[in-house]
């Protein structure tokens, strides 16, 4: 019987290996015919011994970057494989596989990861040496941190006041003036502004700047450092104002972004508070893109949020990720197509001047550069998680305006010590 | 007795058969399987990979070929999937809840050296883009730069840039005397190379030193921060300030302040300490630990109540049951996901269709008022979950023995008397296992709970972002960073499943032994 199970398991092994052999054999077969073309002319071996580039992307890039890939490939015949991922899922997956050596080259993302991605060591710095001043400045100055760039930005979005100019005929200069002007257009709401249950302090950000009152301190660089500024009288008064403006209807948490993307577009309100990627909803309305009308004394400024990309620290094909990145993708035709694929203003300000011929595209423009970068430091996280309720909460009516904001300022002080 | 015995004499192993045949090219398929995995793993490195492979594959091989494991030749193909499925993401989860891998702490050490190292090099303020070609001296790789004005310098790692005759094309340099230049193909097989590769300016380390990251331009650089291998600390050349790693896994010098990236390390039992010490998370713990058990027990009672009274109602003749029962299966058929996501729409306060046509335009609070909030997440789960219970009581009632129930009949025994009696202990027996299993489901409901409301409303008496419909495992989601609104921390994550897992654990056991009871009915 022993001997039978010795039979039987070389039987299976070498059953085994000649299902195997059939791989083995092929892959010395292709090498050497790669190692004899390659003597007969440079260009015939070239698609082995280049390398690949992995990238991921999301639905919205694939296309441009595919195209930049393309020229990429011709020009040194390497290929670049694309991964596509939900926008969304890439952050953490990127932070979770760079380690394991499993990750991409090359990702897509947005600036304001830049302070995770730092402390947990899976982001390369990028030398986009005499291209920097190509570049415009909030762009580079969103993916610098501590003296160093960590990405080639693309793409420049913040929002706007999008008005729809058969309801409305001028730009309201201050918050009142538009509440009026929406009133007198007869529509279903003056204004509409996306809130939710759980708030939304993106949106809302313009009119607490106007408030005087940022989230976070500022230093001499524009960078942010981790102490909250957005308490005091300054705080205070913008969420007074939210709960006025709740009280009187012009804000509430019923509009979620749906709501409110659907409303604009069947013309129940002269005025949407938002960015360039609802335009596509609304492509049958006559716009025009004016500033962000301040409810307080100071300015409106929106955050200002900035898409680049990322080289991987545990690339092992850091060189090649870094010549695609700063002498393909950085180009003007590269930056334009990537703005025909996303409706996004480049980052690049040759590409963003052509784009600029748009008025819609000019409007946002003019209002991003008024703006301010959103943070990037990893503090940031457990401001988004009381922010956003609070606000909502104080509109809502169910929470005392002042009480609510102190509260808040002092649990994400808590949160940031623990 | 013999007929019995004469297939023994003759195993599947001797008799070459047809059978023996097809397990032969079975096995060499999940051999080929197993070489290949070998073989990617060994190509990977990974080698506790490798070696638990190659454990599974002998061990499968020899029960398979062996006479005397017949009992394993069942068992074997659950147990591989048990230990790949259940029992690694046990060892691995339990693994994770003893170090403090997380934000800053996402990887070796040795990443996060070369990580600091590669974040703390600076480019030299005002220093020019030099166009540069990579040259190799038989092993050697070095860089061959255009300076500013013109004239072409050639260096590497220990020889600083030193002016050199080349040829000049194009404004960078095609030919050098002594060099080879490398062309793209090289310098690609060598990339990491020459990207490692500093070329110092001048013999005075303080003047930087040449890098490239596309071997097109090359830049001096300066590193702001040196790490000493032989002493393992960090020294800021700005301020002179020396880093030494501590206990926590990361690099922190005298006064306390550390590095931003820090790698993983064991910690013990800090992290299932942290988790019932932060006294921010004190009051909210204890009510969402009683809506946790509030929550199961409310969900298997009513699913079961309600299952087993559509049962019950369905298994005497009615006309057209069959499509009774096919639509009451219906909800059972949507997904666990979409189908909270639906309800949320649905239940939207002034736009959902529940307020507007159902309640002709009233504005309930459904889903953001604490105690209707709750009421929804028990009805949700009702709608969800009853078609289960409603398919496993019509499953237990049509098996009864009739004996039993002609038996009560003929007792004298009215229709009440028999159910409570008779159909409902029998009926409980066959059931109870899986109500039991149902409770532990319910008990880590993260998808309904996390679809629904997400936790909301939020409780407005507590410091942390957590509701009151929030139960230990959409805590812990929050907690550990893992939703965003805090630093991710999967050490802490895992400690606290572990925790709940503990819970569940002592329930389901102390609830089993408590069917045993029950069977002896039988």
């Amino acid at each position: 019987m022993r001997r039978s199970i010795l039979l039987a398991s070389a039987l299976v092994t070498t059953l085994a290996l000649s299902a195997c052999g059939s791989d083995d054999a092929a892959e010395p077969a292709e090498g050497s015919t790669d190692d004899a073309t390659a003597t007969e002319g440079e260009d015939a071996g070239d698609d082995m011994a280049t390398g690949s580039l992995t990238v991921w992307v999301d639905e919205t890039r694939q296309a441009a970057v595919e195209s930049a890939a393309e020229d990429f490939t011709a020009e040194t015949g390497t290929e670049v494989e694309l991964v596509l991922k939900p926008f969304e899922d890439i952050r953490t997956d990127f932070i979770a596989q760079v380690p394991t050596g499993e990750g991409p080259d090359v990702t897509v993302g947005a600036h304001d990861w830049l302070g995770e991605l730092i402390t947990n060591g899976v982001v390369a710095p990028v030398e986009l040496g005499d291209t920097t001043p190509q570049f415009e400045d909030v762009a580079v100055e969103a993916f610098t941190a501590d003296g160093a760039v960590y990405g080639m930005p693309y793409a420049i979005e913040n929002i706007a006041l999008i008005r729809n100019t058969e309801l409305a005929d001028s730009a309201p200069a201050t918050w009142d003036e538009a509440i009026a002007a929406g009133e007198d257009a007869g529509t279903k709401y003056p204004l509409l502004i996306q809130t939710g249950v759980e708030g939304d302090p993106y949106t809302y950000y313009p009119f607490q700047t106007s408030f005087g009152a940022p989230v976070f301190e500022q230093n001499e660089d524009g960078s942010y450092s981790p102490e909250i500024a957005m308490g005091g009288d300054a705080g205070t008064a913008y969420a007074q104002w939210l709960a006025e403006q709740g009280e009187s209807g012009a804000l509430t948490t019923d509009i979620t972004y749906d709501i409110a993307v659907e409303a604009f577009a069947k013309g129940q309100s002269p005025f949407i508070v938002g960015g360039p990627w609802m335009l596509e909803q609304f492509a049958d309305l006559d716009l025009a893109i004016d500033p962000i009308p301040a409810a307080g004394d100071e300015a409106a400024q929106p955050f200002v949020g900035v898409q680049g990309f990322y080289v991987s620290a545990q690339s092992e094909n850091a060189l090649l990720a870094n010549d695609f990145l700063v002498n393909y993708l950085s180009t003007e035709e590269a930056q334009t197509a990537l703005f025909e694929a996303g409706g996004r203003p480049p980052a690049l300000t040759a590409a963003a001047d052509a784009a600029s011929s748009d008025p819609i595209v000019a409007g946002f423009r003019e209002v991003g550069a008024e703006a301010v970068p959103m943070p990037s430091i990893p503090e940031m996280g457990s401001v988004w998680a009381f922010w956003g309720v609070t606000e909502a909460n104080i509109i809502s009516g169910s929470a005392d305006p002042a009480k609510a904001w102190d509260k808040m300022i002092a649990d994400i002080e808590g949160a940031l010590d623990s | 007795m013999t007929v019995l015995q004469e297939p023994r004499t003759e195993s599947h192993a001797r008799r070459y058969g047809a059978g023996f045949l097809v397990k032969l090219a079975l096995m060499a398929v999940v051999d080929a399987f197993g070489v290949y995995v070998l073989w990617a793993a060994w190509v990977a490195e990974s080698w506790i990979i490798l070696g638990a492979m190659l454990a599974m594959l002998v061990v499968v091989n020899w029960v398979y070929f062996s006479r005397r494991a017949v009992p394993l030749k069942y068992v074997v193909p659950g147990l591989v999937f048990l230990f790949t499925f259940q029992i690694f993401t046990i060892g691995y989860t339990g693994w994770v809840a003893f170090t403090n891998y997380g934000d800053g702490h996402n990887s070796t050490k040795e990443d996060a050296v070369t990580a600091l190292l590669a974040q703390n090099e600076r480019r030299v303020e005002g220093s020019p883009a030099l166009p540069l070609t990579v040259v190799s001296d038989g092993d050697e790789l070095g860089f061959v730069v255009v300076q500013p004005d013109g004239t072409t310098a050639a260096g590497d790692a220990e020889q600083p840039l030193e002016p050199v005759e080349a040829t000049v094309a194009d404004g960078t340099v095609t030919a050098v005397d002594g060099w080879e230049v490398l062309d793209r193909q090289q310098i690609i097989a060598r990339q990491g190379e020459v990207t490692d590769l500093r070329v110092p300016v001048s013999d005075d380390p303080n003047n930087g030193s040449v890098r490239t990251q596309d071997a097109r331009t090359g830049y001096v650089y300066l590193p702001t921060l040196v790490y000493d291998d032989g002493a393992d600390t960090m020294t800021d050349t700005v301020t002179g300030t020396v880093y030494t790693p501590n206990d926590d896994g990361q690099f922190e010098a005298a006064d306390g302040s550390t590095l931003d990236v820090g790698w993983r390390v064991f910690v013990g039992l800090d992290n299932f300490t942290t988790a019932f010490s932060d006294s921010r998370y004190a009051g909210p713990f204890f009510q969402i630990v009683a809506w946790t058990f509030v929550f199961a027990f409310a969900s298997v009672a009513t699913t079961f109540l309600l299952g087993m009274f559509l049962a019950t109602v369905f298994n005497s003749p009615i006309r057209g049951r069959k499509i009774y029962r096919t639509l009451l299966i219906l909800p059972y058929a949507i997904p666990g996901f979409v189908a909270p996501l639906l309800w949320s729409g649905l239940l939207n306060r002034s736009f959902g269709f529940v307020n507007q046509v159902l309640l002709g335009g009233a504005a309930v609070p459904w889903l953001t008022d604490p105690w209707l909030a709750k009421l929804s997440i028990i009805g949700v789960n009702l709608w969800l979950g009853f078609p289960y219970m409603f398919l496993i009581c019509t499953g237990a009632l049509q098996s009864l023995p009739s004996d039993v129930l002609e038996a009560a009949k003929i007792d004298g025994a009215g229709r009440l008397r028999t159910w409570s009696s008779v159909t409902m202990p029998l009926l409980l027996v066959s059931t109870t296992p899986l109500l039991i299993s149902s409770f532990a489901f319910n008990f880590n409901n993260f998808a309904l709970v996390y679809m629904l409301t997400g936790g909301g409303p939020r409780f407005e008496d507590a410091s942390v972002p957590l509701g009151h419909t929030d139960i230990l495992i959409t805590m812990v989601y929050s907690v550990a960073g893992l939703d965003g609104t805090a630093p991710k921390n999967f050490g802490l994550a895992s400690a606290l499943s572990i925790v709940i897992f503990v819970i569940i654990a002592t329930i389901s056991a102390i609830a089993f032994k408590r069917t045993r009871s029950l069977e002896e009915i039988n």
